[in-house]
């Protein structure tokens, strides 16, 4: 079976394909201001949809009429995004005469991440723009056992970098300042149970600039926010008994978060799990994939079921692929 | 020397009042010794902070919330390396033990744990790591331990999120009775506090609830 996916949750446009065996396609375009504006955002994904899509059909070498399913994000993200996504969908299965299925974004990143890794069951520490989250499968749902309480850890990098003018999205260069921080400044640490919270830690950062070397700034933020999701994930793994580790979104770019897992995975003799990354951010494969699992477990989608929820969450999906 | 536990951050060993103590005496008195351990995934100004900070508050916590719950007694702590000397609580988790009891059991229970944290909260004490994992049965008694990620707050936002992590841990645990048990415990916290207060807790979770990223639809207080 050949399955399309289509995602548009946030500043990315991906279109991926895939069979039950390989990811065939990949290809995205990302959209770029100072941070995301939700009607541009989603004029982009409308302008490169086409060439997108063209070019993963080409990557691929397979033509629209070999395709058996479409599938999209249908959440969470930002509406006019979404939708983009969506209708593009609905067109492809009405034209081509194919089932549809919306998926949850944050449910993919899981299981494409268990596709490409050797993960079979893990704990999993979702880090991107506007999730932070820790997920584990129990009992047919993927429950969250700790998040965010107020801004994911990507969002918070973003606020403190367009701070400094760094280019959006800010992850790349603050990565490259934090190597290069070597003095610690003391910043909040915030853990709830198996929560956090990142705005105090960044308004606390803020009050720095200008008085501290950048570098050292960011090092004392990144160090403080990542070890509190990795204190988190370690709780988690505790409470839960799992062995498995499963690091995926946009901010498991980030090597020091990398090592961080992977020390403390380590430490507990726990297996760690990263995909590559055009695997981990968001991306169109993901999507094609968890369509696909999903279909060949029996799920079916009437087009009045594929209204966009911008705000689904993780643990409101039902699992119907998993035993 | 016995390792009983291995928890996130710290290992409970298990050892004999007596060897530690007073090796002459004939006591019989099995005590725990609650080490923090260092990270290596966290760089030292970190992991050292922590670690000490923590010890120092978890014993103050838990020797304060001793006057009107049952946590373990402590008998020594070192805040440089790190570990609280306490007596060994023997009993069943609260986590095991919640699914395997009957409904009036589990009722009880829920209800006691309830009452605990009514206690806790009134006298100004956060527990700040509230999961069943952390409660030990005994004796038709239940004891608190792990104050850890604890603090001393009268707060009601404090207040919000410990009771908030609790019925997270219900719901994520012990899933299958969900409803009935958090409002069973709902009632004994409502037992030691009164309504009025009861009222607020649980406007103040769902506002916590919906400041997260995604509104739970199946909320408690959604539904009522």
């Amino acid at each position: 079976m050949i399955s399309l996916g289509i995602e548009s949750t946030a500043h990315t446009l991906g279109v991926g394909i895939v069979n039950e065996k390989e990811v065939l396609a990949n290809e995205s375009s990302v959209y770029s201001g100072k941070g995301i504006h939700p009607r541009k955002a989603a004029d982009h994904h409308a302008d490169v949809l086409k060439n997108v899509l063209d070019s993963a059909l080409k990557k691929s070498n397979v033509s629209l009429e070999d395709l058996d399913m479409i599938s999209f994000s249908q959440g969470p993200g930002i509406g006019p995004c979404l939708r983009i996504g969506a209708t593009a969908a609905r067109t492809l299965s009405l034209r081509l005469k194919i089932p549809i299925i919306g998926v949850n974004h944050c449910v993919s990143h899981i299981e494409i991440g268990k596709f490409a890794t050797e993960a079979k069951d893990p704990v999993t520490l979702y880090v991107s723009g506007g999730n932070t989250q820790i997920i584990a499968y129990v009992a047919k749902r993927y429950r969250i056992f700790g998040e965010t309480l107020d801004i994911g850890i990507g969002n918070m990098q973003d606020i403190f970098g367009r701070t400094l003018e760094l280019k959006f999205p800010c992850g790349k260069e603050i990565d490259i300042l934090v190597a290069h921080g070597k003095k610690y400044l003391h910043l909040p640490y915030t853990i709830k149970g198996m929560d956090f919270s990142f705005t105090g830690v960044l308004t606390e950062a803020l009050k720095y600039i200008e008085k501290e070397k950048k570098e050292d700034i960011a090092f004392s933020l990144m160090e403080t926010a990542f070890s509190t999701v990795v204190e988190a994930s370690e709780r988690a793994l505790a409470h839960t008994g799992k062995k498995e580790l499963l690091l995926t979104g946009g901010i498991a770019a980030s090597p020091r978060l990398r090592e961080m897992c992977e020390i403390m995975c380590d430490e507990r003799e726990n297996k760690f799990y990263v995909p590559p990354f055009d695997l981990c951010r968001d991306n169109g494969a993901m999507i094609a994939y968890h369509g696909l699992i999903e279909y060949k477990s029996g799920k079916r989608m009437k087009l009045e079921d594929t209204v966009v929820k911008q705000k689904w969450r993780t643990d409101e999906v039902e699992v119907t692929w998993l035993s | 020397m016995v390792i009983i536990g291995r928890g996130a951050e710290a290992i409970l060993e298990m050892k004999d009042f007596k060897d530690l103590y007073f090796p002459s005496k004939d006591l019989k008195i099995e005590i725990v010794i609650k080490k923090r351990i260092k990270k290596g995934y966290r760089i030292k100004e970190i992991d050292l902070h922590l670690r000490r900070s923590r010890t120092i508050l978890e014993s103050r916590l838990m020797h304060e919330a001793k006057k009107y719950v049952r946590t373990p007694t402590l008998f020594e702590i070192d805040p440089d390396e790190c570990y609280i000397v306490m007596e060994y609580i023997e009993g069943d988790r609260v986590k095991e033990l919640l699914e395997k009891i009957n409904s009036e059991k589990r009722e009880k229970v829920c209800f006691k744990i309830g009452d605990m944290v009514g206690k806790l909260h009134k006298n100004g004490i956060i527990h700040g790591d509230l999961t069943t994992s952390n409660m030990i049965y005994k004796f038709n008694e239940i004891y608190l331990i792990d104050f850890g990620l604890g603090e001393f707050s009268r707060e009601l936002e404090k207040q919000g999120v410990d009771m908030h992590l609790l019925k997270e841990a219900l719901q994520s645990t012990h899933y299958k009775y969900f409803l009935e048990d958090f409002e069973t415990v709902m009632e004994g916290y409502e037992y030691i506090v009164g309504n009025e207060k009861k009222k607020e807790i649980l406007k103040r979770i769902n506002e916590i609830e919906k400041r997260g990223r995604y509104v739970r639809r199946d909320s408690l207080y959604n539904k009522q």
